[in-house]
């Protein structure tokens, strides 16, 4: 692993392929012309944080102005635009691409033992291609901003005053930075595999970020087409979604869940990804059950596509479509039972290390179970009848997608942070911000399943007084949650001001991209590896690649 | 509200539906709890148990074939019985008698009207029955909205250009509240009220109590919704005053002043008997056609400055509805 590259060849413009890649180039120039797949995942990782604390933000002052009846802070009409751009922003400019661009550009590369993705000037385009679509989305903001809902819904999006267009345009350009993405994905994966990497011993993150591309690929063009046809009617009245002129309001659900049911499966499945792989390595064990929680990636890609109407229950849709995609619905609950079922059978006679990161993977146990089992709830037709468009949805997609994917995304910061920053974080420190985060996220979204079924509907400004207290505690749970997050960001910035050097593998992980410095060089790898073992193949891994460069008095509290 | 009433998951049941609604809801969210407590406290079990220790190694995960298929297999079946009885109570939902008696609602930005077998129409309130199977027809003016009733387990979207049904039998008397369950916007300003006090119209205003009566009530109120409302001391209203009444519950006060003061559509004063300039530069006299005509295509003869944007009310007030508050914009002149 020590020696150099050979200097053949310098296709990387005067860069040493043997630096570190942080250093290796200087200069802004550097990173914004970079065709190295780390620092254009580090790029995306600045931007998706920067939305999320945007997207936060936004979530405070909803909960600031509902903490009480009546105007609080803000008048009816700004509050829309408050809860639509926390949807929009959360969605489309932190979720979707946060793990793939931040994490899987980083990670995906060196785990399949390649030098970088496939199509490495695809990579910088689609990071460009984020930022534009970001950057529209921010002008619509400040140009009269969005009060749709992110859903978009016609007749009221086609008719409303608002900067729709600029904002579905903006949505409309980050779907190419989603699709480019996972195009690239799937090539590397295919095409660019270590020898002895044969498909069985592909880490399971590279799995989920496989299942996860298959998805942008195929779902992500429908969007743009529906947003593109939403933008004509409201410029050129078509009228294929209003009513007035002979189209169909109802159409354009159809069209909006065919892409955002995929959608949530793209966000969930990297999270699930990085999961598997925190379980593994803080239990010093492979997963249990290997090859299903490979297939029930895939199987959740596929089934996904086929469980829209599930959003549409009280829409209008046919009482026939109602029915079947209530069935399709139950189905797509078993290929994630089986992932909960497997993560805890890993526990069984591993060694446990309750790192911050493995609190993450435990958290994300806990709570995507809890949304995954409301959702129960909400596939069961005449349950969901009740309980459609009130607070219960609101919590349960909080759930699955903070409770799940948030906190699969931190644990997979804190996790690969020393490998991409080169140093370590402060551990006392960030259990203490996952304390606050995980009781802030609780007391936020506990109080809303009981208030969403009592009768709370969504979208609301104001309520009756009946709700007042759960209203209350909610938002006192916001404001614990956001202690936590402000707390990680000083463990953080501390670690990269401050942070002591990072040996190469901090955790004894026997994952592929742990056989790196840390931070990795330019060209991930001095030559190219041969795989010979499975990455959780912790009896078969030698002492030296768990525990490279680790600190003597460290190596004796771990097995 | 002591606290064991704020974690009560599910309102009081007023329809026939609650009983099988319930118990399903329950069903699930007793399962639900069983599963959670096994699968977590048998993972918390085992981060306990087996924490790591110095010179103890993790044994090789093998394999269980059994066990997997065993925890594949089974919450199919689980699965299986839940979509059968959600299905059930969904057809049950969906089918309602062949004596149903027909409500037809209509929803705008942002009030309801409803309208009874008689003709006579009440807006965002309505009154109902007790043990009658009453379906409502749906429609929208202009939006998606939906109707909810919390206490009855029913909601469906109303959708403009469609008709949509949802039936229920209400099993008991009081009042009820119904929800707007579809986002629908917000007046970009609040509207200053007769007493003097702000209020925001929307989404979250457009609800409003069913009113469930006994059968001996029913016929009365429906007689009564055919005349004009009466004074506590049972003088009836003056065309001119349930004009007043109807221009706050009609919500007109959202986009027109009776002070003077220009909003998104002209003033009700001083109106009444003079000329108006029209978009199309034409003239016109504001008279009692000139302001039916305003009421039901109010897109026709738009005043200049003002934006067609104003909903019809085709359909949801009576003739005599419509004289009244005609009367009460000439008793601004």
């Amino acid at each position: 692993m020590a020696t150099e590259v050979e200097h053949a060849a310098d296709p990387h413009g005067g860069i040493d392929p043997n630096e570190n890649y942080l250093i290796a180039g200087k200069g802004i120039w550097s990173w914004l012309s970079t065709l190295d797949h780390k620092r254009i995942g580090v790029m995306y990782l600045i931007s998706v944080i920067l939305a999320f604390f945007l997207g936060g933000m936004f979530a405070l002052l909803i909960r600031l102005e509902l903490l009480t009846p009546g105007r609080t802070i803000m008048g009816a009409a700004t509050y829309n635009r408050v809860f639509t751009l926390h949807g929009a922003i959360m969605v489309f400019l932190f979720i979707i691409p946060s793990i793939p661009a931040a994490m899987g550009n980083f990670v995906l590369p060196i785990m399949v033992g390649a030098k970088d993705v496939a199509f490495p000037r695809l990579n910088l385009m689609s990071f460009y291609i984020y930022v534009i679509g970001a950057i529209f989305c921010l002008f619509s903001i400040v140009s009269g901003a969005v009060d749709t809902g992110w859903t978009f819904y016609t007749p009221y999006s086609t008719t409303s005053s608002s900067s729709v267009v600029s904002m579905t345009l903006g949505v409309f350009i980050l779907g190419f930075s989603s699709i480019l993405t996972g195009l690239n994905f799937i090539v590397t994966i295919h095409k660019l595999r270590a020898p002895g990497l044969h498909w069985r011993r592909l880490p399971l993150f590279v799995w989920g970020m496989y299942a996860t591309s298959v998805i942008q690929v195929l779902a992500t063009p429908v969007l743009a087409i529906t947003l593109a046809l939403l933008a004509m009617e409201k410029v050129l009245g078509l009228g294929i979604f209003d009513a007035s002129l002979g189209g169909d309001p109802v159409l354009f659900q159809h069209f909006f869940w065919f892409y955002s049911h995929p959608a949530v499966y793209i966000m969930i499945v990297p999270g699930m990804a990085i999961v598997s792989e925190l379980f593994a390595t803080f239990s010093r064990r492979a997963v249990f059950g290997y090859f299903a929680i490979a297939m029930s990636s895939l199987g959740l890609a596929l089934l996904g596509f086929l469980v829209w109407g599930h959003h549409m229950f009280t829409s209008g849709q046919s009482e026939f479509a109602t029915m079947v995609f209530s069935g399709l619905t139950m189905l797509v609950a078993i290929p994630s039972g089986v992932k909960v079922f497997n993560w805890t059978a890993t526990l069984y006679k591993g060694s446990i290390w309750l790192t911050t990161p493995m609190l993450y993977a435990l958290s994300f146990l806990v709570l995507f179970t809890i949304g995954g089992l409301t959702g129960l709830f909400l596939g069961t037709l005449s349950v969901d009848i009740h309980l459609h468009d009130t607070y219960f949805v609101v919590a349960h997609f909080h759930y699955v997608m903070m409770g799940g994917t948030v906190m699969g995304f931190l644990g997979g910061l804190l996790y690969w942070w020393p490998k991409i920053t080169g140093k370590l974080y402060n551990e006392p420190a960030a259990k203490v911000s996952w304390a606050f985060i995980f009781v802030g996220f609780n007391a936020v979204f506990i109080a809303q399943f009981i208030m969403g079924s009592r009768g709370m509907p969504r979208r609301y400004y104001d309520y009756v007084p009946e709700f007042r207290p759960y209203h209350a505690f909610s938002t006192y749970g916001s404001w614990v949650l956001a202690v936590g997050f402000f707390i990680l960001a000083g463990v953080l910035i501390q670690s990269l001001l401050k942070g002591a050097k990072s040996p190469p593998n901090p955790w004894g992980s026997a994952g592929f991209e742990w056989n790196t410095s840390s931070p990795p060089i330019f060209s991930n790898f001095a030559e190219t590896p041969v795989i010979t073992r499975g990455p959780y193949d912790y009896h078969e891994a030698t002492e030296e690649e768990l525990f490279d460069g680790f600190p003597e008095d460290f190596k004796k509290t771990v097995s | 509200m002591n606290s064991t009433d704020l974690m009560k998951q599910l309102p009081a049941q007023w329809s026939t539906f609650g009983p099988g609604y319930d118990w399903l809801f329950y069903f699930i969210y007793w399962m639900s709890v069983v599963l959670f407590v096994g699968i977590i406290g048998t993972a918390i079990y085992f981060v306990v148990k087996y924490r790591r220790q110095p010179g103890v190694k993790a044994e090789p995960t093998g394999h269980n074939l059994v066990m997997e298929l065993a925890w594949t297999v089974a919450p199919v079946v689980l699965l299986v019985l839940l979509f059968h009885w959600g299905f059930a109570g969904y057809v049950s939902l969906t089918t309602p008698p062949p004596d149903a008696m027909d409500i037809r609602v209509r929803a705008r930005k942002w009030s309801w009207d409803f309208e009874y077998p008689n003709g006579g129409h009440t807006a965002n309130e309505v009154t109902i029955p007790v043990n009658r199977p009453v379906r409502f027809v749906l429609s929208a003016e202009d939006v998606l909205h939906s109707m909810y009733i919390p206490a009855f387990r029913v909601k469906r979207d109303a959708v403009p250009g469609m008709y949509s049904t949802l039936w229920f039998q209400a099993t008991h008397t009081g009042d009820t509240r119904f929800f707007c369950a579809e986002y629908c916007g917000a007046a970009d300003e609040p509207v200053t009220q007769p007493d003097g006090t702000q209020r925001d119209t929307g989404h979250f205003s457009m609800n409003g109590l069913v009113h469930i009566v006994p059968q001996a009530r029913w016929s009365t109120f429906l007689e009564g919704i055919l005349r004009a409302p009466t004074h506590p001391d049972g003088r009836e209203f003056t065309a001119a005053e349930w004009g007043e009444q109807l221009y706050t519950q009609q919500n007109c006060n959202t986009c027109h002043s009776v002070n003077g003061s220009p909003m998104t559509g002209p003033t009700w004063q001083h109106i009444f008997g003079h000329e108006a300039a029209l978009a199309d530069g034409t003239r016109v006299m504001v008279d009692e056609n000139y302001l039916r005509r305003s009421i039901l295509e109010p897109n026709a003869q738009v005043v200049q400055g003002f934006n067609p944007v104003m909903p019809s009310y085709q359909g949801s007030l009576t003739d005599r509805q419509l004289d009244a508050l005609i009367a009460y914009i000439r008793s601004l002149r």
